[in-house]
Parts: structure tokens; sequence; C-alpha cells
């Protein structure tokens, strides 16, 4: 029987076509989470991320808030000094996190990601209410009311729409996305 | 000087100022700004999070029917930009990604030859009009207002063909040729959170009363940005900031084209200057009337 990928060879394929160079030329220096605006939040550093994928321990970096936090700052891409592609690499073990539906409960980005696709692919474009359901009652019932103000003063100020816009030649947009495979959500 | 201009979704709702005061800007400076027709989203972050490929495929679509027009792409918003720049870039590169996403955009009659460029919306004043004649063109001075220049994120990196993305001074250039004082603004290139605001809430939080922080306590009147996540981030979470964090901002943060629009003597209803949580219209009028 052929042997198993190990979890660094899956990332590695994860990270899809990048000009950056392979984790495991990874110095360990840790210029990546000194550079991390959400490092503090973090339960594993980028740098302890890309260390603990070397070591084959997948459940931990599947399961750590660490991949949530990041918000595509590339502040770690332009910094490393071995031209590792950080912030692509977070993009792939998000993408192995959804596939596999392997992630820490109650996570909002998962579900967040999901919706934000389905509404695309339906309409052609982004529809912020339509994306409410997602995170409306993951942050209790304060949360509820700052979302909910929020929502009325912008819709006060015009600067929120009530029907979602969408795409003229629909049919032949989605029939683009149909063409490129593998389609990595369920429609 | 004609350019095929991609809105993104949140001119469309959310950040509609952006877009008016944009369009009023590039004309009033001799710029025309065409609309793409019936472009798609850019797949912001989240899509790449699901499929890189079709996100990828999304600004391809776009990138080809501005090709059909024969124009330059023109996005002002920072994550549109970064998406279709790199899009641009890799399908440029990469022959065998281009021919699969070439394959597939024969469905909609389209095909992306390379041809055009990618060009963030502060670009074309920068570049094409220049400093020297905004200077000229400037007649509502704003002397006296101190302005934080806020870059953000995906304007500056990743790194794809800009020259100073640790130290730019561009914004600044361009505050100072409208008359007001850009303030030292250490954190100008940190990042707002982006769309962590909902799905990490806290975390974003904490980077929005760091920003604002450091621009209240650097004097800053009002903090200006070039995209849209940034300025949603920054003015409508003050609220939010202050009670968590027990601070009292009340900072007005403007797009860079309603600061611009405004200085070269295009009436504040026309730039929408009114339609933020913390106006800063009673401001330009100070500063107006002082000059």
């Amino acid at each position: 029987m052929a042997e198993k990928p190990s979890f660094q060879k899956e990332v590695t394929n994860l990270m899809g076509v990048t000009d950056g160079n392979p984790i495991d030329i990874c110095i360990q220096c840790g210029t990546c989470s000194g550079s991390c605006p959400a490092v503090e939040y973090m339960d594993y550093s980028p740098r302890q991320i890309i260390a603990l994928i070397r070591a084959d321990l997948r459940d931990k970096v599947l399961f750590s808030d660490t991949i949530w936090c990041c918000s595509s700052c590339y502040y770690c891409t332009v910094r490393c000094p071995k031209n590792i592609k950080i912030t692509k690499m977070m993009y792939a073990l998000k993408r192995y996190c959804i596939w596999k539906h392997k992630h820490k409960s109650g996570a909002i980005g998962p579900d967040f990601s999901r919706k934000f696709v389905k509404i695309v692919v339906k309409t052609g474009k982004s529809y912020e209410p339509g994306l409410a359901p997602t995170f409306m009652f993951k942050y209790g019932i304060r949360g509820m009311i700052d979302n909910m103000s929020m929502g009325m003063r912008l819709f006060q100020k015009k600067r929120m729409a009530v029907i979602p816009k969408k795409v003229k030649r629909i049919s032949n947009f989605r029939r683009i996305l149909n063409r490129i495979i593998p389609v990595g959500v369920e429609q | 000087m004609k350019y095929s201009y991609f809105p993104g979704c949140s001119l469309e709702t959310v950040a509609r100022s952006y877009d008016v005061s944009a369009k009023m800007t590039a004309e009033k400076l001799g710029m025309e700004l065409i609309e793409l027709d019936d472009w798609n989203c850019c797949g912001a972050t989240a899509y790449f999070h699901i499929d890189e490929i079709l996100a990828l495929t999304l600004c391809a679509r776009n990138l080809a029917m501005a090709e059909k027009m024969g124009l330059d792409v023109v996005a002002p918003c920072s994550a549109c930009y970064k998406n279709m720049l790199e899009t641009n870039i890799r399908l440029k590169n990469d022959e065998e990604l281009r021919e699969h996403i070439n394959l597939a955009l024969k469905e909609d009659g389209l095909q992306f030859g390379g041809q055009g460029r990618v060009l963030h919306l502060v670009d074309i004043f920068l570049e094409d009009v220049g400093l020297e004649k905004i200077q000229q063109l400037v007649m509502n001075s704003l002397k006296g207002l101190r302005v934080a220049p806020y870059y953000g994120c995906q304007i500056l990196r990743p790194k794809m063909g800009r020259e100073n993305i640790e130290h730019p001074d561009f914004l600044e250039n361009l505050l100072s040729a409208c008359g007001a004082e850009a303030i030292d603004y250490p954190l100008k290139t940190q990042c707002c959170g982006g769309s962590l605001i909902i799905t990490k809430n806290s975390v974003a939080i904490k980077m929005v009363h760091n920003l604002l922080k450091c621009a209240t306590d650097k004097g800053a009147d009002l903090v200006v940005t070039t995209c849209p996540l940034c300025q949603i981030n920054l003015e409508c979470y003050q609220k939010q900031v202050n009670r968590i964090y027990g601070t009292r901002f009340s900072v007005p943060v403007f797009y860079f084209t309603q600061l611009l629009g405004f200085a070269l003597g295009i009436p504040k209803g026309d730039l929408l200057i009114g339609s933020e949580m913390n106006s800063p219209a009673p401001l330009l009028t100070r500063v107006v009337k002082e000059a």
C-alpha cells in the first residue's frame, strides 16, 4: 500500500501555485510572529504553527485559533527572510479545515466563508445582510444589540441595500464556475 | 484618460460615498471612469478560504471584460485591487492556469490575454494627474487640518510592484498638495482587522482601538483611508470600541477622494459628506472659514 502523505506535504500541495518557498526551509526566526498584529490572540504563533506542521501534529494545527485570527494583512509574507508565503499557508489551512470540517466548535470564520461563497455563486456579488445569520447569534445579547443598531444606523444613512444586487449574465457566470474543478463547497 | 472602473460590492452599499466621490473627483481632474459592465465580486478573502482557483476565476472574468474594452482596470477598494492584481500577475506567468481558466471563461464569451494593467484608484490621481496639477487646482486649501494618513494593508502588501511598502509616503504627499498637514502616524501601515470585525470581533476591535488611539494621541482631526473595509472598521465601530475600552473616540474617517474633492471645490453634498456616523462636515467648514 502506498504511504500516506505527511501533513507538511499536504499543506504544501494546498498552497497551490505560489512563487514562494516551501515551509521546510523555515529557520524559525519568528519574524512572522513579531510582525503579526493578531499574535496576542492566537493560541500558537505563526512560527509555532509552522513548527507544528513540520512535527506532523495535524489536529493541534487544525483545531487552533491561529488560522481564524489571521486577517490577511500580509506583514509576515513581506518580511519573511526565507520568502515563505505565510499568508498563503494560512489560506491553505483554512481551506483544509473547511473541506474536512475540522475546526474549533463555535468558530464563525468557516460558516461565514461558506455562506459568502454561496451568496456569490447565487448572485455574482456579495450581500452583507445575507451573511448576518452566520454571526448574529454568536456574540450574545450585547453583540446582537450592537449588530442590529449598526444595521439600523447604516440603513438610515442609506448605506445598506435592501435587495441583493445581481450580475446580469448570471447563468453564464455560473456556467464559468461550473467549468472549474474541483468545486470546494456544496451547492 | 479613460479607465475601466471596478467599484466592487462595498461601494454599492456601505461605501457609497467612496463611489460617488471617486467619480466626481476623477471627472473634475479630467479622467473618465467607465464602470465595467456586469462586473462580479472579486472574491474578497472569504472565497479564497474555500477554493483558490475559483476565486482567481472570479477576478479573471472582470479582467477579461476590461481587456475587451481595451482599458486598464481601476479598483478603489484595496482588497479588490489586491485580488485582481494578483490574478493578473499569476495568470500572465502561469500558462496552464491561464488555459484552464480561459476554457471556463469561454462560457461567457471571454478570454484573458493579460494585456491590461490593474491600478488602485489612488494611483491614477498620483501618476496620471500628478501632485503638481492637483496643487494648482486646489480651491479650498485644507490648511490647518491635521490628517492621519492611513494606508492599511492590501494597497501595499503583498509586495507586487509598489516600491516603498514599509514606509510609503504617497498619501502624505497628496494631503500636502491639498494644503492639509499629514501627521506622523506610526501605525499607518497596520491592519484594521478587515473581516475579522465579524468573524473574530474582539481581535479586530483591539486593532481598531490601537489605530484610533495612535491617531488621536498624535493630534489628528481626522483619518483618511483608501479602502472601504478600513473606513467601516475605523468609523462605524468607534461606539463599540468606546464601550469596551472606556474611551471617547469621535474621529471622522474620510475617503481620500472626499477630502481631495472638497479641496478641489466640489460641494460637500455632492461628495456625500454627511453620510458618516461622525460627520467631518463641521470640521471642514471651520477649516475653510479660517483659511
